[in-house]
């Protein structure tokens, strides 16, 4: 029949570029068109991959991936990128626009719990998270930022608008960027995060929209809304940057990454019961690849396997990876074989659980929690844990506290083995009260098998009443500390950047062997700042007139009022009756 | 006889000839009444204004609006959708990314495929304002604006609570019916409608259109003023009330139109009397041209688009240009590129020592020492 994917890809088109065609359209008098020649069109790809990792407590981790490579420049002056295939149209107009060298996007629902789980593929932080760096061209990075949170919030349908320069830090080291570059100024780089945002299905509709099949062939089909969010844990991103074309590195190539990671329940979604599949996951099976896709691949984690869990149905392909510092085994499902999916045309992958095993305690960990009482002072005390036998190792800890708490930095103390610890590096960058929020940044040499806490003392503001929110009695939240750290990694990292790698293992650049980089978010904080009652002048407005009314007005009264004798009005009959007395000159009736 | 044989094939053949004559004037009856209502395009502006989970009932109330409204054929880039609360992802939400219209979760209006504008914080007075008279900053996107012209039939419909001339904003701010008919007025003066429709389900709904000047404005209200809107039954799983009860039958009515229906407005008066309603509903016509039995529901609710067909060729030159070739092509470049060190520990330390000057000149005041 005819291409159903050409008609598609026209309707994703035209709803990709629906958000920022006609603002650029506008703007670009002469327009540039390039003959499509079949070179320049097979010169982006797409793959995609998902991967299932069951998690010692019962729950199970699937982490999906959608790679989009494309071998072309938005920022080369003069040639304007007109012809999109698999890039959506809508985020390379962006980049072009707002010089954009490498963008990070995440919305998460939910806290990854680490010491329960493990270390995540992707870590994000709750609630949106944007940090961009921008290309040295750009005068105004400041007035770029603020139009890009704006038309992202455009694009993502999400309130990205509250960016503004009270929540943005510049971080001096952490956040380096993570796509090929060699000049790395901070004062490119933006940062910030929105801890109270939400994700819903309105957030994965356009997310969805994005992608090259859309959710109507491949991987996305799992995507339905009503399960992804009946979760502990649920995170989509989107994350561009220039990478490598080859192994030689000679020419750069753009890649869109979107990432979706979600930890399903075993009791609100597993209904209590060690099995999962994928129709108990996503009330989905998996019927094909996406036809535009040159890999599709599904990867389950079976280190543990035989003693801990079966899987079906079996698979003759397995393949080993080294990520985050762990060689793993997986059973790789390739969607595009059309064995793969059986007699039955489509494909549930089921895994039972045999026994309860134990899980190996992740190296870096971290906590965060306010103590203090009353609503004038508090401590915010960060905790790291180092949970290596003998390897200390140095994290960078970045903390970004909005101006309403204010920092007492000289009560910052940082111990650990209940010894002073002095960090080798601070950068720390006060608050303005209403312009800019606090930015603290320490590099912290870990002992080996320590905890190091971070304590420093804060008072909280006393807002002026338009600040307030509607809801101001929930509290005010404190985006998630970001501890960055290279592990020692108990496997030798596979420092080769090579195509074939699974895109779980190379999203992160590995420059030496014997670490791996990783990036541990603390829980957000919610801080009550004190509230004034909201229904005060209403409450005066009325007591002030009453008393008013009362007081005021029965002096003036007093004052002024003179009393007169009132003849009252007699009936009819009795005037007539006085009338006649008068002429006769009788005493009248009253 | 004669005479009377003649008169009897006089009128025969006089009905015979006005017969087509009839049809035609018919014919072009119905043609005019198809391009009598004179907008091109259709918008829709969806506000809910509660927050919190007990107002759950005012965001199902809107997006079941939202879901008539895009059924009948209005695409998701000209609905403005306007939720200050998040109810599907609450955490109180038994059933995460749902929210239902009917008890026993029959119906969910949020369903897949939903795109909410302004949500949260964002859905303010001052938001709605500029939304309707469209002076919005200039680096709002486009899916958050009204792109409305003077061929433009927009639906406003408004859910919340509601008082005696006002309709209460998240619980903190109010609009007065005053200040809509002045932003209606605006929009009147910077042709910014066509026609418009007003529907709000709040207590006292009356109240709020009882001010409006403008031409070519219809209302409709869920109750007079002194009354309250009340809501229609609550879900024992969920916990609270998951519709009120004139968007309801609102929602009823919309499910049985389609977009080729006939149904007129008088219909839509008609929604949810007094015997369903509890309330008394009310409308305002004396502001609208035309008679409310000759509009349709789909001029509002829906997208019917009006085509003409023409018979001429048009020729569509094509500007192929040649192939670019691209400035600085991949052979010729010799430098190697790399990956940058996610955390280059002793770069960051010797980084200390110069931040350190500068740091002490950006701050007013005693460098930190440690």
């Amino acid at each position: 029949d005819s291409d159903p994917v050409g008609f598609d890809s026209l309707d994703l088109n035209e709803r990709r570029g629906r958000s920022t065609d006609a603002e650029l359209d506008r703007r670009d008098g002469t327009r540039t068109s390039e003959a499509l020649t079949p070179a320049a069109a097979a010169r982006d790809e797409f793959q995609e991959e998902l991967v299932i990792r069951p998690l010692h407590s019962g729950d199970i981790y699937a982490s999906f991936q959608f790679r989009t490579l494309w071998d072309t420049d938005f920022l080369q002056e003069g040639q304007k990128v007109s012809h999109y295939r698999l890039f959506p149209k809508s985020l390379g107009q962006v980049l072009s626009k707002f010089s954009v060298r490498e963008l990070h996007i995440s919305f998460t629902q939910g806290f990854w719990r680490t010491m329960q789980w493990g270390q995540p593929f992707i870590p994000s932080p709750p609630g949106a998270e944007l940090w961009v760096w921008f290309h040295d061209t750009v005068s105004d990075v400041d007035g770029n930022w603020k139009e890009l949170t704006n038309v992202l919030s455009g694009i993502f349908c999400a309130s990205l608008n509250f960016i503004d320069l009270t929540n943005t830090v510049q971080p001096s080291a952490s956040f380096k960027p993570l796509g090929l570059g060699n000049a790395t100024d901070h004062r490119f780089l933006r940062y910030a995060t929105l801890p109270r945002e939400i994700v819903c299905t309105e957030n994965l509709t356009p997310w969805k929209k994005l992608l090259p099949c859309g959710s109507k062939a491949g991987l996305a089909v799992l995507l339905k809304s009503e399960k992804l969010f009946h979760s502990s844990f649920h995170s989509q991103a989107v994350h561009i940057r220039p990478v490598c074309q080859d192994e030689q590195c000679t020419s750069k190539a753009w890649e869109l990454r979107q990432t979706l990671n979600v930890v399903f329940d075993l009791y609100t979604a597993g209904q209590g019961k060690k099995e999962w599949s994928l129709f108990k996951m996503f009330s989905r099976t998996l019927t094909e690849a996406c036809p535009l896709a040159t890999s599709s691949k599904v990867y389950v984690d079976i280190t543990d396997n035989p003693e801990l869990f079966e899987l079906s149905p079996a698979t003759p392909l397995l393949s080993q990876a080294v990520v985050l510092g762990d060689r793993r085994t997986y059973s790789v499902y390739d969607l595009s074989r059309a064995e793969t999916f059986g007699q039955l045309r489509s494909l549930n992958l089921l895994l039972r659980w045999k026994g309860d095993g134990e899980m190996l305690r992740p190296l870096l960990h971290a906590e965060r929690y306010v103590a203090g009482f009353g609503l004038q002072t508090g401590e915010i005390h960060t905790v790291i844990y180092n949970n290596h036998p003998y390897r200390a190792f140095p994290v960078l800890l970045m903390d970004s506290v909005p101006w309403y708490l204010q920092l007492y930095i000289h009560t910052l103390t940082v111990t650990s083995k209940s010894r002073d610890n002095k960090p080798s590096y601070i950068h720390y960058q006060p608050a303005k009260d209403r312009h800019r929020p606090h930015l603290l940044e320490m590099l912290i040499q870990l002992p080996p098998h320590s905890m190091t806490e971070v304590t420093v003392q804060f008072e909280r503001a006393l807002l002026k009443w338009t600040e307030y929110t509607p809801d101001p009695n929930h509290g005010f939240y404190v985006g998630s500390s970001v501890v960055s750290a290279l592990v020692p990694s108990m496997v030798a990292m596979n420092t080769n950047f090579t195509q074939d790698q699974p895109l779980f293992s190379s999203f992160v650049p590995v420059k030496e062997e014997s670490s791996y980089f990783v990036r541990v978010y603390t829980e957000p904080l919610l801080v009550n700042l004190p509230t004034p009652d909201f229904s005060m002048p209403y409450n005066v407005i009325c007591l002030t007139c009453t008393v008013v009314a009362v007081g005021y007005g029965s002096f003036y009264n007093l004052l002024t009022r003179t009393f007169q004798v009132d003849e009252p009005s007699l009936p009819l009959a009795k005037r007539l009756a006085n009338l006649i007395r008068r002429i006769r000159g009788v005493p009248l009736l009253t | 006889m004669d005479y009377y044989n003649l008169l009897t094939t006089c009128a025969f053949i006089h009905l015979l000839v006005s017969i087509p004559y009839a049809y035609s004037n018919y014919v072009e009856n119905k043609a005019g009444q198809f391009f009598s209502s004179g907008h091109t395009n259709n918008w829709a502006v969806l506000v809910c204004t509660s927050r919190f989970w007990f107002n759950y009932r005012h965001v199902a109330n809107t997006l079941s609006v939202y879901r008539s409204v895009k059924r009948l054929g209005i695409p998701d880039s000209h609905i403005v959708l306007m939720l200050a609360d998040d109810m599907a992802c609450n955490y109180r939400n038994p059933k995460p990314a749902t929210v239902f219209s009917h008890k026993n979760m029959e119906l969910n209006v949020y369903g897949d495929d939903v795109e909410v504008d302004y949500r949260g914080y964002e859905v303010t007075v001052e938001n709605f304002l500029r939304v309707l008279t469209g002076r919005l900053p200039p680096s709002t996107p486009r899916s958050k604006r009204l792109l409305s012209d003077d061929r433009s039939n927009i639906l406003i419909y408004l859910t919340g609570h509601g008082g005696n001339g006002f309709l209460k904003f998240q619980d903190s701010e109010e609009i007065s019916n005053m200040e809509l008919a002045d932003a209606f007025e605006q929009m009147w003066q910077k042709r910014r409608y066509n026609e418009l429709l007003f529907i709000i389900d709040t207590c006292q709904g009356a109240s709020m259109y009882e001010r409006f000047y403008s031409p070519n404005l219809m209302a409709l209200a869920s109750s007079q003023v002194g009354e309250d809107s009340l809501s229609h039954q609550p879900d024992l799983a969920i916990g609270v009330h998951l519709m009120d009860k004139y968007t309801f039958y609102l929602l009823e009515f919309l499910e049985e139109v389609h977009p080729a229906s006939q149904a007129n407005m008088n219909d839509l008066f008609k929604v949810c009397p007094q015997s369903q309603c509890v309330s008394t509903p009310g409308h305002r016509t004396d502001l609208f041209q035309r008679n409310p039995g000759s509009v349709l529901i789909t001029d509002f609710f829906g997208s019917v688009r009006k085509v003409e067909i023409t018979k001429d060729t048009i020729n569509l030159t094509s500007s192929l240009k040649p192939l670019i070739q691209r400035s600085g092509s991949g052979d010729m470049q010799i430098e190697s590129l790399t990956y940058v060190d996610q955390l280059p520990v002793a770069e960051i330390i010797h980084q200390n020592a110069i931040q350190g000057l500068s740091y002490s000149i950006m701050t007013e005041g005693t460098p930190v020492n440690f």
